[in-house]
Order: structure tokens, then sequence, then C-alpha cells
């Protein structure tokens, strides 16, 4: 089933076009890998899902974005209700300067989510288990988030996007700056997390967009050049650009 | 005479530099390898310019004095003078010799006095030659020293270390010597008004010790009831507050909308505008409280049946919160900037309004950058003089009541000193005393200020 359809999408940085013309469909319960050399609008697009391009005063973004067939760029939507169906986690983890309870429970929150303690105290023992952080700091909740370690906090990251039971998870880069150990243990929580989140996952790394994804897109200069299947892109792609960033030999 | 030495001496070093990086070149040009750079040879030898100059001219300044005063009143010796009279007759010489004698003129000064001016010059001359040869020789020493393989960088290394090390000594030991100065006043201050009647005595008029005769003996019992401090501290804790009432909030809304809400554009044209207010001087928001703010508060008050005093604590604490609100406006402008954008993203991206950002994440993420600039704001409302003893009166009245007068310690302090001033009488000293405790209070806030920061660090970073 699909989730969310991108038709036409255009992203101008001020005068400069970041994006041209990007029509992507997303599965639902999938990971979706968007692969492609630095400054080619991998990101760009991640963040036109869940508006975050409003926060870039000149950024400005033309076309339509579906979810469940509501166009996210129209005036009637709702960007606090879109984020909270739609979480983000970030290519440097960016645990707030709070503790790790609140931390988890700053979504649940702000939207009002829990009528009671033992409400909120569920909804932060379920996102950290879910976020496979929970039998490491289940004796610290309430020291800061931030003295934990690299992997543990896009762990918490990852709680805290969770915490609002998000129907889709953009994730930015988010193994770029954690060790192979870390990155391993974020990788298997990806493969649990679809079992109830539609997961689109930008990466730099060819082999993790294999290990993880069932299906990648592949961005070049601001065009998605191919876009299917995971398999089918890294063993027979269509397209020789494809090809070669895959084999290795430009990106 | 000695600016003529001095430019000659940097010549020199100049020169010095010169030649010591030119046999520097000289030594590369045989294709030896040099230990270090070229220029490294020439400050070497600049500095062995420079040094044996200071040490002489420090020698010179502390010695000279004293040996032309001996040799003067060597001719006195045998006179049965007393000491006392011998400098008197030494600053008379003194004055005769630069022509500014007005007494009557003795052979015996007229002699000495001739005697100070040969003495001088030789003295003079005799540094001049000492000097220049001293540097001379330890530059060409050092040249000839010089080779391809001399260690030239660690020693101007270790020369630039020392007077880096000299510049921050001098400003230690000046704070020392204030924070001295202030003690041993303060101590005498306090052996005749005991610690506990100036703690919690609750009568400060130091206008009844005018009254007192120098010739007079010092009394301690007349002083009872005089220099009781509460009501100034108390006035200075109060107009500091009714100043912070005004300026955190506003200065912390305006730094919060600067740094938040505002586009490039209105920041660009704000910012140095807010600053400006920073660049007023004190004397200008004095009499703005005291002949538009005070009267006009008055007038109000009067409208409305209230009593205000013309110069009132609020005028001037009103008016000192308006002087503040650039410095907490444009500190927490800055340390809110400076919270990461990564974490607005996060707090955006769970679905976060910019109110909500602000309130639970920015916020307490530049908690003790704003507490930092609020202390900062406090101990500046503490120490303002000009717009209290302008605007507030000086009657140190023991009051809350923002409308009617007040006076602060800077305030007492400038009444003290103002026109003539006694050495050592009680009531010069009580200006120590109030100076001492007000670097007492604005030390224990910055320390609490420090112990708050750190404390915040630690917890979030």
């Amino acid at each position: 089933m699909i989730k969310i359809k991108a038709k036409d999408v255009d992203v101008f940085y001020g005068k400069k076009q970041a994006l041209f013309n990007i029509s992507l469909d997303i599965e639902e319960n999938q990971v979706t890998a968007l692969i492609g050399p630095s400054g080619c609008g991998k990101s760009t697009f991640l963040r036109c899902l869940n508006r975050m391009n409003d926060v870039i005063d000149i950024c400005s973004v033309k076309g339509e974005i579906l979810i469940n067939d509501f166009n996210i760029n129209d005036k009637s939507c709702d960007v606090v209700r879109l984020r909270e169906k739609i979480g983000m986690v970030f290519q440097k983890p960016n645990p707030f300067p709070k503790t790790l309870y609140e931390n988890v429970s700053y979504g649940p929150t702000i939207h009002g989510m829990a009528q009671s303690k033992q409400e909120m105290d569920e909804i932060v023992e379920t996102s950290l288990k879910k976020a496979a952080l929970w039998e490491e700091v289940k004796d610290r909740l309430h020291e800061p988030g931030t003295g934990l370690s690299g992997g543990q906090q896009q762990r918490l990251c990852i709680a805290r996007a969770i915490s609002v039971r998000p129907e889709v998870i953009l994730m930015d880069e988010p193994c770029s700056a954690l060790d192979p150990i870390a990155t391993a243990q974020i990788e298997e929580l990806i493969d649990e997390l679809k079992k109830e989140h539609t997961i689109i996952i930008v990466t730099h790394s060819m082999a993790q967009a294999a290990r993880v994804s069932q299906n990648t897109g592949f961005f070049h200069l601001g065009q998605l050049i191919e876009h299917g299947s995971t398999d089918k892109i890294f063993k027979n792609p269509d397209n020789t650009k494809t090809q070669d960033y895959i084999t290795g030999r430009f990106g | 005479m000695n600016l003529i030495l001095f430019i000659f001496i940097v010549l020199l070093g100049f020169t010095s530099y010169y030649f010591g990086r030119k046999k520097a070149y000289t030594i590369q040009s045989t294709k030896k390898r040099l230990t270090a750079l070229p220029q490294f040879y020439g400050y070497y030898l600049a500095i062995w310019c420079a040094i044996p100059a200071f040490i002489i001219f420090s020698l010179w300044a502390i010695f000279e004095p004293t040996i032309v005063k001996l040799l003067i009143l060597s001719d006195y010796s045998n006179q049965g003078y007393l000491d006392d009279e011998l400098n008197l007759i030494y600053e008379k010489t003194k004055a005769l010799s630069r022509g500014q004698f007005t007494g009557e003129i003795t052979p015996f000064i007229d002699a000495s006095a001739e005697k100070y001016l040969s003495l001088r010059s030789i003295a003079q001359s005799s540094k001049v030659v000492i000097v220049l040869s001293a540097i001379i020789a330890s530059v060409a020493y050092a040249y000839k020293r010089i080779s391809s393989n001399s260690r030239t960088r660690e020693p101007v290394e270790k020369f630039l270390n020392a007077v880096l090390f000299t510049a921050s000594l001098a400003a230690i030991l000046t704070t020392v010597g204030i924070v001295f100065s202030l003690i041993f006043q303060t101590i005498d201050f306090f052996k005749v008004i005991p610690l506990f009647d100036f703690v919690f005595g609750t009568h400060w008029y130091p206008a009844k010790a005018f009254v007192r005769d120098s010739s007079e003996a010092l009394d301690p019992t007349m002083y009872s009831d005089t220099f009781g401090a509460v009501p100034i501290f108390a006035g200075t804790f109060f107009i500091a507050f009714i100043a912070m009432c005004v300026a955190i909030p506003i200065g912390l809304m305006s730094g919060i909308y600067l740094a938040e809400y505002a586009s490039a554009k209105v920041r660009q044209y704000a910012k140095p505008l807010i600053e400006i207010l920073a660049g007023i001087p004190t004397v200008v928001y004095g009499f703005f409280a005291a002949l538009t703010v005070g009267p006009f508060l008055k007038e109000l008050g009067t409208s409305m049946g209230l009593e205000v005093s013309a110069e009132s604590a609020l005028a001037a604490g009103g008016v000192m919160g308006i002087m503040i609100i650039p410095f907490i406006s444009s500190l927490s402008d800055d340390v809110i900037t400076s919270v990461p954008q990564s974490l607005r993203d996060g707090s955006y991206a769970m679905g976060a309004t910019k109110s909500e950002t602000i309130k639970r994440v920015i916020f307490p993420a530049a908690l003790p950058g704003i507490v930092g600039s609020i202390l900062l704001g406090v101990s500046r409302a503490i120490g303002e003089t000009m717009i209290v003893v302008m605007a507030s009166g000086l009657a140190a009245n023991l009051t809350l009541n923002p409308l009617e007068s007040t006076s602060t310690i800077t305030a007492q302090i400038v009444v003290i000193l103002i026109g003539d001033q006694a050495f050592g009488d009680p009531k010069t000293q009580a200006a120590f005393a109030l100076g001492m405790s007000l670097f007492l209070v604005t030390l224990c806030l910055n320390i609490v200020a420090l112990r708050v920061v750190k404390k915040y660090r630690e917890k979030y970073e």
C-alpha cells in the first residue's frame, strides 16, 4: 500500500533550485532508502515530508505531497498535527538538555497524550523498550540525556520520535556519527520498527541501504534518477548513472 | 632628554633586529641549515638590546634620587639637624633648582641647589653612557654568539611568555593593591565605629561627623548612631530590585524576540538601536530621571491622591532598569542564538510550536547564560551611582515605599567624598568601609553567578 505520494516536487533555496520534479511513492510499513552523493537533495526531500523546510526562511516548496491522500502542502494542513504523525531522527543525535525521561515525554506532553503520570510512565517505558534502550537506562531515567554515549543518544532520539506513535519516521543519516557497533544496533532497530511505522532513511552508506531497505531511490544533482526495489536498484539498475554510483565509480 | 634616549634605544632595537636577521641570511647563504626562521635571530638580538636597557633604567629610577639626596645632605651632616629639618632642606633645594622656590634663599640652600643641578646632570649623562655602552656590548656579544646552530627560537618564545605574564601580573597586583588599601582603611574605621553599629545601626547621618573640629580629640561616643549602614544597604538593594523588575522582563522578552522571532532585517536594525541605550552616559539617565521621570511620577501620584516625593526610589530604579535593559537583552539574545539549531529542529520535528520550543527547550538550554546576564545586570544596578545621586535623594531613609526618597551605598560614598576631606577622619574612612562592603557584595554575586552557571553547564553539556 502506498503511504506517501510525492508529485512533481520542486524546492528552491532563494533563487537556486535544489530539487527538480521529484515524483516518488513510498510503501507503507517498508523501509525506503534515499541514496546519492552529498548535496544532491536527499535531505531536502526528506525535510519536505514533514514540512521542516518551513523553518528555513528562504526555502520554498512547490508540488504535491500526499500522505494518506491528503496534500500536506495545502494551506489547511496543520503542521503540528502533521509532525505528530511524521517523526524525524537527525544526522547528529540531538537530545534536549533535559533528563532522559523528559526527552521521551516531550512529544506526548506537547500533544497532550497522557492523562496521568502512570500513563506517561508507560509511554516512556514502551518507547524506550521499542528503541532498545530501556534495559540500559531504566535506572537513570532522571539523569541528563546528554550524558549518554553517541549510539545511546541516537536511540534516545528514536525513542523520542516514536513516543507519539507516528505513522512515518524520517531518518536523516542516523548512523553517520556513530561507530559500527552502534550502527548495527540502530539498523537492527530499524528492521524492528518497520512493523509499525513507515520508514524513510537517507544514507551515504550503500551497504546500509542494501541491508535495511526494501525500496531505494537514487538522487543526483537534485533529480530522482531512479527508484524501485532495493534488489533491483543494486543488482540490475536501469540507469547507467545509478550503475556507476552503486559500483563506486563516482560519488 | 629621557624621551630622546628612549627613542634612540628603540631605534637601536630595530637596528639589532635588522642585523640579526641579516646575519641569519648570511649563514643561510652558506647553505647551512638554520635552527629557526631568520626573523627569530632578529628578535633575539632585539631582546638582547631591550633587556639591559630595561634593567639599567629601572635601577636608575630606583637609586638615583636616593643617592643624590644622600650626597646633598652629606653637606649638612654633623650640624645637628633633625631628620625632618633635613627633609625640608632637601625639598627646598629641589624647589629652588626648578625655580619654584618662593621663600628666603639662604646661601646654603643656593649652594645645595647648584650642587643638586650638577649632580643631576652628571647622573643623566652617565646614564646615557652606561645604557648605550651596555646595549652595544650585549648586542655585540649576542651577535658574535649567534651561529647556524644557536638556539634563538626558545629564548624569544620565553621572552614573550615573560612579557605576557608581566602584563597579567600588573592587572592582578593592581586589584590586590586596591583591595588591601580598602581593607586597611576599613579596619581603621572600625577601630572608631564598632562593626556592630555599622552593620546593624539604622541611622545613617554622616553630616553629623562634619561638625567635629579637627583639633578636638576623637571621641567615639559622638559617632554613635551616625554610621548605621542598614538604611543605605536596604536602599541599595531596594533600588536594584526595582531596576531589575523593569530590566529582567523587558530585557529577556526583547532578547527572545530578537533571537527567535525577528526577521533578519528587523534584527539588523533593532539590535544596534537597543545597544545604543547602553552607550548613553549614566549622567544623562540621571538628569532624565531627576528632571523628567521624577516630576512626572510626582504629578501622576498627586492626581491619584498619592504622596510622591520628587526624588523617589521608583524614578531612580525605573530609569536604572531602562539603562540595564540592553545588557540583558543583548546578552540573552547572544546565548539564545548560540543554542544549536539541531535542538530547535528536534523540537519542531516533534510538532512543537515556536513558543513551546522556546519555553521547553531553548530557554533551559540557554539558562546558564541568561542567569549570568541577569547577575551582571544586578551588579551594574548595585554599583550604579550617577542616577541615584541625581534622582533618588541623598537622605538615607529606611523605607520600603518606592514613592519615598532613599539612598544607596554608591550615592553615600559620593556625598562623603565631595568637597574637602580629612584623611584619617571616620567620615572619610566610612567611604572606604562602604566601598569594601560594596566590593564584598559584588564579589559574592559574581561567585554565585559562576557557581550557578557551572552547575547548569555540568548538567547539560
